[in-house]
């Protein structure tokens, strides 16, 4: 549990990070809160020669509420659960922060560093992928925007190049009801199976509904088809278990401590189903 | 005439038996001003990491450790090759086996010392670590203990090759221990094939760890000037580590001091001797500069101590009406990959046959066979007395199990067959004595406490709302009445490496009527420092504030056998009232001179000797003291001063019922405690306000094991939960409301009826949480599954019943 020698770098703007990320190449990393990173790296799975703290870059913290809601990288997890406006224009922000580790973690952990990580089992991935957000990356060359539903292609790989910083978060205003449900083995752990659902209902029917999975892949799981198995419905139990049926059809979870694929699967449907279930009754 | 204070006012001035005294421990402790192993730092201190095995059996071909070595700062690399000529390179285990220090040819488990680095730098020690070239060749590798046994199963053991006799008898194959035995074979068999009902099952209990907060280490320093060694470290026996560590190293044992400052926890992990602190105390007696060594918390899961790995199958017959009248139980133990159980010499199995637990069997047998296997080694007792939790779960199981086959309520079976109060002291069939108990009025107390009857016939509600589809939630109830064997133990009996399992204490009293207590016992949480002054002042009629309690220092404590197993109250505590009570018998004589009257004229009060018949005229213990410093009392020594060694007669028997309510979801295998109930026993309370700390604790760990804890291996030997995001450590968030209530039995052969209670929420509590999960599924159709009951195993259990549709 002792990490590898390291240089440590806390620039205090934007172009000094991009510089150092130039100048180290693969060698460099950036870290936000650190609650992924110097775990690894105290288990020498990582071993960065240079880490560059954000810390320094009150830039890339904050909120902005309007029809498209921003979120900075560097804002962290208490602070997403603590925010009045977003708890009024996106609720489903801080009903899943909730459910990441603890308060310890979730003062210190970022909603960018959750994000850019790649790790499957983090939450903010799967939820992004239900909100279709965009990710602003900004690099060498300039900054660009990545929707969250084509940044990650692997277990730690994602779109990013190794010189670009996610500097920030943004989505349209989500609208409808809404649920985040995780079942996990006890605080401070990665889900068994979680859902982010987002649905709008018009007349007593789902006009629009957006379903992602979290930790059932090796990256997090949009299911278009699950929300097109709702929309279109009254949201009954028959429609439900379409929906669960076709995210099934989605997933890919691997057997670990939580427990083998088959009983993956069955919490995934239940957890989904609850999370439709409490979704509807607030749309 | 002086003024008499209240007898009452007096009496609570003192803070003795029965007083919820705060604890005085933790004003450094809630300050973060403990002083632990790891807070130790001297002059030039070296640094030490392991070198460990990947692999679960491999042979070792060859250790480069060039590159090591020549990264600056790197001071040794220690092989097994550089301890042989110290005839260090193995060690002796408490369990009579010996035990690898570093890799000898091969390794046995994952996790297993290979080599130690010293350096004088913590950072640079782990750098070189990985510097350090090891060429493996794998082995076939065995983890589970009955695949151990075939006949072509791997040698594990090459060094026991051709030994047919071990250090408890004959071994029948070469991944074979022992096999242990009590009670009589024949007349169990014939009790059982002879009863009009008879339940069989095989009830395993997995493999867990103690995980203290605070993990193992020490520092070692060798005075090469005077020849002294002094070694701190995170030791729950200091006195037994320092004769062990003097039969060792060949140095003196006055040469040798050992001390044991704060620990953060033991629950058995510290009992053991580690190769970490051999090396340690060879690196500095190589060095001449003080080594530290201290393990990270996944060198901990994985290579000290685990705890449990029995397999456990029971044969139990009854009357018709529910009457037993005979087990059998066999146990198949894993050991892992050397036999080092901390249990005392005689007991290979600990006190295993203690497995009749609360009820009158006429008739019981059991048998312990001990396996080689490619896991760590361990199997102390995890917050209980020797292999008492296992016994305990066992029987505790079987009762279910056979209240099942009888169609009987659980609670009815076990009234049925308690052991009555009038047959106390009563022999079981497994050969103990049990001291004292009132089982009736305590079950009694517990089922009218919870309302028992009316959560059945919610439960029989329950289970036809769930058929009817109105639920998809099940409730159970979980029964447990417990029967602890605590306070090795009468040396005759019990002793670990030879040393019987006395215990001590040294008292010294002061002129101005303070004291100090020193014990041979050593806390590592429990609160000695608070009850121990307690059992005094009410023996001395000194307040307990006034005392100070002093552990852990070999050069200054007198000797005794450490803290674990319960046993600190029941012997040290002993040790104390008596040491206590020579005080007070040298105090009458100094009272009886200074108020010119016979000893015998005097009585005790509280606080002070009175004469009979006139109570004006007394001397308090303050005026003693301080005349049995100031006067010449003639036929009387100076000093007011005792020693006192105890020797119990027996064990004692702490007991308890508990009851634990949960709700199981079926479709996730989540669960919610909705109730617990812990009614203890410990004979005499000392302070009632650390005993429910010590139950909260218990119970936690309890819940930690029954509900997800374990050590689990993949087939080739790969720990697979050597994190604390995998292994189960409940946080404020998992852990249940607990209500606590008692009764009181005292122990008759304890000198104040103390019992000991710091094992007893663990030893009942598993069966408790247990339990419940199984009675939620009892109607279903469930007799029997394995622990720990973490989502995917409940999840699979109703499952398998069908409660998926």
């Amino acid at each position: 549990m002792i990490p590898s020698t390291f240089e440590y770098h806390r620039p205090d703007d934007l172009a000094a990070v991009i510089a150092l990320l130039q100048e180290h190449g693969d060698e460099a990393r950036v870290v936000a809160g650190g609650h992924s990173l110097i775990p690894m790296m105290k288990l020498r799975m990582a071993d960065p020669a240079h880490l560059i703290d954000l810390q320094g870059l009150s830039d890339l913290k904050g909120i902005e509420i309007g029809d498209v809601i921003r979120i900075g990288a560097m804002t962290t997890q208490a602070e997403i659960i603590d925010h009045d406006g977003l708890a009024e224009a996106a609720p489903i922000m801080a009903e899943a922060a909730r459910q990441i580790a603890d308060p310890q973690v979730r003062n210190l952990g970022t909603v960018g560093g959750n994000i850019a990580n790649g790790d499957p089992g983090n939450d903010m991935p799967g939820l992004m992928q239900c909100l279709d957000a965009r990710f602003t990356l900004v690099g060498p060359d300039g900054t660009r925007e990545v929707a969250a539903r084509d940044f990650y292609e692997a277990a730690y790989v994602t779109t990013r190049e190794e010189e670009e910083v996610l500097t920030a978060v943004s989505f349209d205003r989500p609208r409808g009801g809404y649920a985040y449900e995780k079942q996990k083995r006890k605080i401070g752990d990665y889900a068994t199976a979680a859902a982010a659902v987002q649905i709008v209902a018009e007349g007593g029917r789902v006009s629009a509904a957006s379903v992602a999975m979290t930790n059932l892949s090796d990256v997090p799981v949009f299911s278009a088809a699950a929300g097109a198995a709702l929309e279109g419905t009254a949201c009954g139990e028959e429609a439900v278990q379409a929906a669960v049926a076709a995210m099934l059809g989605d997933i890919d979870p691997m057997e670990d401590n939580r427990g083998p694929v088959e009983f993956k699967k069955h919490v995934a449907g239940v957890i989904l189903a609850r999370a439709i279930v409490r979704a509807w009754s607030r749309a | 005439m002086k003024d008499l204070p209240d007898t009452e006012e007096r009496k609570a001035g003192l803070k003795g038996l029965g007083c919820s005294r705060k604890r005085v421990e933790d004003a450094r402790f809630t300050q973060g001003k403990g002083n632990y192993v790891d807070d130790i730092k001297m002059a030039g201190m070296l640094h030490g990491d392991f070198v460990r095995s990947p692999y679960a059996h491999a042979r070792v071909k060859s250790i480069n450790a060039e590159a090591a070595l020549a990264l600056p700062g790197v001071i040794a690399v220690l092989t097994a090759k550089d301890l042989e000529p110290l005839g260090l390179h193995w060690m002796p285990t408490l369990a009579g086996d010996k035990q690898m220090v570093l890799a000898d040819g091969k390794v046995l488990f994952q996790g297993q010392e290979v080599a130690f680095v010293v350096a004088t730098d913590r950072y640079i020690a782990a750098d070189a670590v990985d510097l350090v070239e090891v060429d493996y060749e794998d082995l076939p590798v065995v983890v589970d203990p009955f695949k151990a046994q075939d006949p072509d199963a791997p040698v594990l053991r090459e060094d026991l090759e051709g030994v047919t006799e071990g250090a408890h008898g004959p071994r029948r194959h070469h991944n074979h221990i022992f096999t242990w035995e009590a009670g009589d074979e024949a007349g169990a068999n014939a009790a059982i094939d002879g009863a009009e009902v008879v339940a069989e099952e095989t009830i395993y209990y997995h493999r867990t760890h103690p995980c203290p907060l605070e993990t193992c280490g020490c520092v070692a320093s060798m005075d090469k000037v005077n020849g002294k060694l002094t070694l701190y470290g995170t030791f729950q026996a200091p006195h037994v580590v320092r004769t062990v560590a003097s039969l060792l190293s060949g140095i003196d044992e006055h040469n040798i001091r050992v001390v044991s400052p704060d620990i953060g926890g033991g629950f058995g992990n510290k009992v053991g001797v580690y190769p970490g602190y051999v090396c340690s105390i060879v690196a500095t007696i190589v060095t001449g500069k003080p080594v530290k060594w201290v393990e990270d918390r996944m060198e901990n899961l994985m290579a000290t101590a685990f705890a449990r790995d029995y397999w456990m199958t029971g044969r139990i017959g009854a009357t018709k009406d529910g009457r037993i009248t005979g087990l059998h139980a066999h146990v198949t133990a894993d050991h892992g990959a050397f036999d080092a159980c901390a249990d005392p010499t005689k007991f290979p199995a600990g006190f295993f046959h203690i497995c009749t637990g609360s009820y009158d069997i006429p008739a019981a047998y059991c048998a312990v066979d001990g396996i080689y296997t490619n896991k760590a080694p361990g199997g102390v007792a995890y917050r209980c007395s020797f292999r008492v939790t296992e016994a305990a779960y066992f029987i505790e199981r079987m009762i279910e199990v056979l209240a099942i086959k009888l169609g009987m309520d659980a609670a009815e079976l076990r009234a049925k067959n308690f052991i009555r109060k009038e047959q106390f002291p009563y022999t079981s069939a497994l050969g103990w004595e049990y001291d004292s108990g009132d089982y009736h009025t305590a079950w009694d107390k517990a089922l009218k406490a919870v309302g028992y009857e009316a959560l059945r016939k919610e439960q029989a509600e329950r289970v036809e709302a769930f058929k009817r589809g109105e639920t998809r939630k099940l409730l159970g109830i979980g029964l447990t009445h417990f029967t602890e064997i605590v306070g090795a133990g009468p040396v005759k009996n019990c002793d670990i490496l030879g040393m019987g399992m006395f215990d001590s204490c040294e008292i010294r009293i002061h002129p101005t009527g303070s004291a100090i207590a020193r014990l041979g016992t050593i806390s590592q949480g429990q609160g000695h420092a608070t009850t121990f002054a307690q059992i005094l002042a009410s023996e001395i009629g000194i307040s307990a504030d006034k005392i100070t309690v002093e552990e852990g220092d070999t050069d200054t404590a007198p000797y005794g056998l450490g803290t674990y197993g319960s046993r600190s109250t029941p012997v040290a505590g002993a040790a104390t009232a008596m040491a206590g009570r020579k005080i007070r018998a040298k105090a009458q004589m100094i009272a009886a001179y200074l108020l010119e009257v016979h000893d015998d004229d005097l009585e005790w009060d509280i606080d002070r000797f009175v004469v009979k018949g006139a109570p004006e005229r007394f001397k308090t213990m303050a005026e003693i003291a301080y005349a049995s410093y100031n006067q010449a009392i003639p036929g009387v020594e100076p000093g007011l001063e005792a020693v006192s060694y105890y020797d119990p007669p027996n064990m004692t028997y702490p007991f308890g019922a508990y009851i634990c309510v949960m709700e199981i979801d079926v479709d996730t295998g989540e669960h919610e405690i909705r109730q617990f109930y812990a009614l203890d026993d410990c004979g005499t309370r000392i302070n009632p306000m650390i005993i429910e700390g010590q139950v909260h604790g218990g119970l936690t760990e309890a819940l930690a094991i029954a509900m997800g804890q374990e050590i689990a291996y993949d087939d080739i030997g790969n720990v697979k939960t050597g994190t604390l995001m995998d292994f189960f450590l409940p946080t404020a968030w998992e852990t249940p409301h607990y209500t606590t209530d008692h009764t009181e039995t005292p122990s008759p052969h304890h000198p104040i009826g103390a019992k000991g209670v710091g094992e007893s929420p663990n030893v009942g509590g598993v069966p408790a949480f247990s339990n419940a999960v199984h009675d939620a599924f009892r109607a279903f159709g469930l007799t029997q599954t394995h622990m720990p009951h973490d989502h995917w195993r409940i999840w699979k259990t109703a499952r398998d019943l069908g409660l998926h549709g």
